[in-house]
């Protein structure tokens, strides 16, 4: 693998997975538990597809075939995503919804924050922006977790069962493979390890504070989103995220 | 609650249509950097119309040789809507002004803070009740305890955060314990 091919990859996992969590949350949008819950579920989707726009631009000028950001949101299918398995991952109970969030946003903090130091100006520059908002979202979903962990009986059982379901989705996060490897050594993307190490011991913190427990650092985990391997649900994601578009590509009136 | 067309009710189409007219007799060329800031400062915030978009520290800078004018304009928050319609106003008030053909560029680096809204706009944000970023950006905390803010209507600092979003992504959400009143903070970023 060439450094311009991982790049486009790269680029890609991140906006997939800004655009797919953006759009997991906005089916919330009318049906949150608390008015307050439902600005700021709606204000962290506004914020993730703000960022995946910025990543789809980069990535469309170097891909340069004529696809711009709405056609690759919108345009690509199931097997061509590269978002991780976690951010497609059902809302379920408000313990699933803020869990997941929770897990995404540790990693999406320390991801941007070594981003913060790539060498490709124009990442730095993206993931400077967005840090700023990823560390409201991860202070956000950090609260929820504690307070439903260290809540009543039943909101900490549904908060580790919540916990018990994702996990298998979390090694994905924090599991490097060829790409991640290239992007490290180009000085482009972050330390995988130090990544790891960031994402276990702040999840080990919170967890903690929460009275949760963590599943096992050696658990079975569910791979393969970063190629475009997913789960059952991104398909349905899709099929309502890109109707419009594709019913009536190239519309420019709404 | 301020909300987009609050202080403009016009649509996105009549904004248009309007930002087509250059009067026939203006001279932009006679116009300095300056003039062009002026002009500037009377383009307001959709969301926040009582600071203008240089009082809220967006523009980023301005060029001007006497035959191109450029803008370079940084977005609050990467998702924030009101980007596109903040680019729309600015062009329509150059176009009033003589400029047929502004240039805006939008600029992500360095990334916009609060450190940027200038004093006097913080004083408009609370005038308008919306409690002003509190302190620096560089002091905000990861996972502390959120910082003591002032109600804008009432002045008491016994308040509470009741969310971390308000009714924008750039605002948080509080409630006075004091005068009972909610009301939105202007984070810190």
């Amino acid at each position: 693998m060439t450094q311009a091919e991982a790049l486009q990859e790269y680029l890609l996992r991140l906006a997939d997975s800004d655009m797919i969590l953006g759009q997991r949350l906005c089916e919330l949008c009318g049906k949150a538990p608390a008015v307050e819950e439902e600005m700021a579920l709606m204000n962290v989707a506004l914020d993730l597809v703000g960022q995946a726009r910025n990543w789809y631009e980069y990535a469309a000028d170097l891909i340069d075939d004529g696809r711009d950001a709405d056609k690759l949101a919108f345009r690509r299918d199931a097997h061509n995503y590269r978002n991780l398995l976690l951010t497609e991952q059902p809302n379920e109970d408000y313990a699933v919804t803020m869990g997941r969030q929770f897990f995404f946003d540790v990693w999406h903090y320390f991801t941007l924050k070594g981003l913060t130091a790539s060498s490709d100006e124009r990442i730095a520059g993206i993931a400077a922006k967005a840090l700023k908002e990823a560390t409201y979202h991860l202070r956000r979903s950090s609260e929820w977790v504690k307070r439903l962990g260290d809540g009543t009986e039943e909101s900490h059982q549904r908060m580790q069962d919540a916990v018990d379901i994702l996990w298998r989705f979390t090694g994905e996060l924090i599991t490097p493979d060829d790409t991640d490897r290239v992007m490290a050594e180009a000085g482009i993307g972050p330390d995988p390890d130090q990544l790891a190490k960031d994402w276990r011991g702040m999840v080990n913190e919170v967890l903690t504070q929460a009275t949760l427990t963590p599943g096992a650092e050696d658990a079975w985990m569910y791979m393969g989103g970063k190629h475009g391997e997913h789960t059952e649900h991104l398909g349905f994601i899709l099929a309502e995220m890109q109707f419009l578009q594709r019913a009536y590509p190239d519309a420019t009136t709404w | 609650m301020p909300q987009h067309g609050d202080s403009d009710s016009r649509s996105a189409v009549d904004i248009l249509i309007a930002s087509d007219r250059v009067p026939a007799n203006a001279r932009p060329d006679l116009l300095t950097e300056d003039d062009i800031w002026a002009i500037l400062e009377e383009v307001k915030d959709p969301e926040v119309p009582a600071v203008s978009v240089v009082e809220l520290g967006i523009v980023r800078a301005v060029r001007w040789d006497g035959k191109e004018l450029s803008i370079d304009l940084t977005p609050t928050y990467s998702g924030c809507p009101a980007t596109e319609l903040i680019e729309e106003l600015i062009t329509e008030a150059l176009r009033a002004a003589g400029f047929r053909d502004p240039k805006i560029n939008q600029v992500l680096t360095p990334a916009w803070t609060t450190d940027w809204i200038t004093a006097e706009g913080k004083e408009k944000l609370r005038e308008f009740g919306i409690a002003p970023p509190e302190g620096s950006s560089s002091k905000m905390s990861l996972l502390g305890e959120p910082e003591v803010i002032a109600c804008p209507r009432c002045g008491s600092k016994d308040t509470e955060r009741v969310s971390e979003f308000g009714s924008t992504a750039c605002k948080a959400l509080y409630r006075c314990k004091e005068c009972l009143e909610p009301f939105d903070y202007f984070k810190c970023i």
